[in-house]
């Protein structure tokens, strides 16, 4: 099977200078991921799958190595550039949510679309029917106030997807959820993967990284698990 | 994003901390409207002035006895060793002396006592011709002004100001009564139309004015001595020339050199510019004060966009985190600034003009709005907003994503 490469990351170094010692994050790591994939990378607290996580949503950039997104090498993109990479290719699902308290529903979902330059009624459909996807369609018009915290993650799943995005970025989605609500959101994540989407989701739990297909294992800033596709 | 979101944006952040957008704003308002205010008042103290000085008549000079000297103070005296006569009045007076000399009125004036029956009154007595009436550019409610014979021959009659007239008679009018005047009655031929349209008090309509000759009789006063002598020019552009030549032909009369002078020549336009410099330094003191309650007021909106920067914190990391680009959150902040400084100007201009309204009733002095006052407080309102929030702003779009969404 020939699939789209999504991400391709070759000898990624992340070194922090704090003082005279500098700190090394990540120690060379190299993985590749497909289109349609589902991955979870697992790895204790202090592994260096946050900083992996900010690196693989463009968030921060690596101090040396590379990486490629859709065939893009962002390791060298200024600021500006990888803010549209952000809005084009990626979705983030927080582990806080991330909702704006004082927007319903919708106008939080349409969000990335404002920064797409998309005109306003063409926001609010595709808005709705992102909402609709994750089964909050009449929940459209509720502040994150007044939704429960799987509601509220589902909102934060459909603005992720509003964009169609080449790669969903999940980090903790269910770290601040209860049993049933950590059920339901993973359930969705499943039926976005069964649909075609690449999902990259990032946990410390055994059982949330079990969903998915494939698990990649942070340790000590390496990947310890053999790389490839699946 | 662009600019109708943007500023969407920016309404909706304003209106989610309304308490302290109102706040904020609360600075630019105060120094607004006090900016807008303090120019109306000396605006309107200037035009007021300007308006009672023209009452007088436009191209008016007034020769009065004294001078003024840098070196040594005031030379002659005012009343009783005045040094101006009747004779400096009839030279102005020939033409072929002072060409540019319309009309000249020599006046004799003295504090008297009125008497109507049992009514006393204290007032100005003016002596003068009949040109008295042209050169002052008063005009007569009822009656009639005394003529040229009744000035020759100093035939008791006098001319009430309005007020005076009140005063004196409570009921019914003042014309062909009689006042007591030291003894001499004096028959009241006329009474005079108000002098100012200004709401404040002038001397101006509380006089009594009688032939020259009748003014000497019943103040007692000997000589030929005289309070001041009012010239009209021909007109308003030959007043420089009827003043030089009024100086020369005085100075040659009474023998002195110009840096002996004994007389004063002022000029009306010379008592508005006096009247205007001490105005404008008030304008400008006041004004000055206003401008920088308006500064401190534009810290105040940088100082609050700076906790909203450090308040806003996740949002900001989560707007770069969806697609923002530091150039829309810099523009963002530096919107929501502007529109406190704007808002703030609008509501000061709307406060200053409805002070405007207010405020003469209030304190008797009439405020003249200015429109470039207005729109210059405006302007420097937003100038205000958007000077202070360059710094909060590009704070805002320095933070990285990652340091933006990891803060608690």
């Amino acid at each position: 099977m020939s699939a789209t490469r999504i991400i391709e990351l070759s000898e990624v170094w992340k070194s922090y200078e704090t003082g005279p010692v500098s700190v090394h994050a990540l120690r060379g790591i190299d993985a590749r991921i497909d289109e349609g994939e589902y991955v979870a990378v697992i790895g204790p607290s202090g592994s260096g799958k946050s900083t992996l996580m900010n690196i693989l949503g463009c968030l921060d950039v690596p101090t040396s190595g590379s990486y490629h997104l859709a065939a893009q090498d962002v390791s060298t993109m200024t600021e500006a550039q990888l803010a549209e990479v952000r809005n084009r290719r990626i979705g983030f699902v927080f582990q806080q949510f991330n909702l704006l308290a004082s927007m319903p529903a919708w106008r939080n979902v349409e969000l990335p679309l404002v920064y797409a330059g998309v005109p306003r009624h063409e926001r609010r459909e595709r808005a709705l029917a992102s909402l609709a996807r994750v089964g909050l369609a009449d929940r459209a018009d509720h502040k994150p106030g007044e939704l429960s915290g799987g509601q509220q993650q589902r909102v934060a799943v459909a603005r992720a997807l509003v964009t169609e995005p080449s790669l969903i970025l999940a980090d903790e989605p269910t770290g601040n959820l209860d049993s049933e609500s950590t059920t339901d959101v993973l359930e969705l994540f499943d039926e976005l993967s069964a649909l075609g989407r690449t999902i990259v989701l990032i946990t410390h739990e055994h059982d949330v990284a079990s969903r998915a297909g494939r698990q990649l294992v942070v340790r000590d800033g390496q990947i310890t698990t053999p790389v490839g596709a699946a | 994003m662009n600019w109708p979101e943007t500023f969407r944006t920016g309404i909706e952040a304003v209106q989610a901390h309304r308490l302290r957008s109102v706040l904020t704003m609360l600075g630019i308002i105060i120094g607004v409207s006090s900016v807008i205010l303090t120019v109306g008042l000396g605006q309107g103290a200037q035009d007021e002035v300007k308006s009672q000085i023209d009452s007088l008549g436009s191209n008016l000079l007034v020769v009065s006895p004294g001078s003024t000297t840098s070196t040594s103070g005031v030379r002659g005296g005012f009343g009783s060793a005045s040094t101006l006569t009747l004779a400096d009045a009839d030279a102005i007076d020939d033409s072929s002396v002072v060409p540019d000399v319309e009309r000249v009125a020599p006046v004799i004036s003295s504090s008297v006592s009125l008497v109507n029956g049992t009514t006393n009154w204290t007032t100005t007595l003016v002596g003068s011709t009949v040109d008295w009436l042209d050169v002052r550019s008063r005009e007569l409610s009822s009656g009639r002004f005394y003529t040229a014979a009744e000035v020759a021959s100093g035939a008791p009659v006098v001319v009430l100001g309005p007020d005076t007239a009140s005063e004196l008679f409570t009921t019914g009018s003042a014309v062909g009564q009689t006042v007591t005047v030291n003894g001499s009655a004096l028959t009241v031929i006329g009474v005079l139309e108000s002098a100012g349209s200004t709401s404040s008090e002038s001397s101006e309509d509380d006089t009594a004015v009688t032939p020259l000759g009748t003014a000497t009789a019943v103040t007692g006063s000997t000589g030929t001595s005289i309070s001041s002598i009012y010239v009209e020019g021909a007109s308003e552009h030959t007043l420089g020339a009827a003043y030089q030549e009024i100086n020369a032909l005085l100075l040659n009369l009474h023998g002195v050199s110009s840096t002996e002078a004994d007389f004063t020549i002022t000029s009306q336009e010379a008592l508005i510019e006096t009247a205007n410099s001490t105005n404008k330094t008030l304008t400008v003191l006041l004004g000055g004060v206003a401008a920088i309650s308006l500064l401190v007021g534009g810290i105040g909106v940088m100082n609050i966009m700076l906790v909203s920067v450090t308040e806003r914190i996740r949002e900001i990391g989560l707007r770069k985190a969806l697609g923002a680009t530091p150039r829309s959150i810099r523009r963002q902040f530096l919107v929501e600034a502007s529109m406190l400084g704007f808002a703030g100007g609008l509501v000061g201009v709307v406060i200053a003009v409805v002070g405007a309204q207010v405020l003469p009733s209030l304190i008797d002095q009439p405020v003249s709005l200015s429109l470039l006052a207005t729109a210059a407080a405006l302007l420097t309102s937003l100038a205000l907003g958007i000077g202070f929030g360059v710094y909060p702003a590009s704070r805002a779009a320095r933070l990285t994503p990652i340091q933006a969404l990891r803060s608690e």
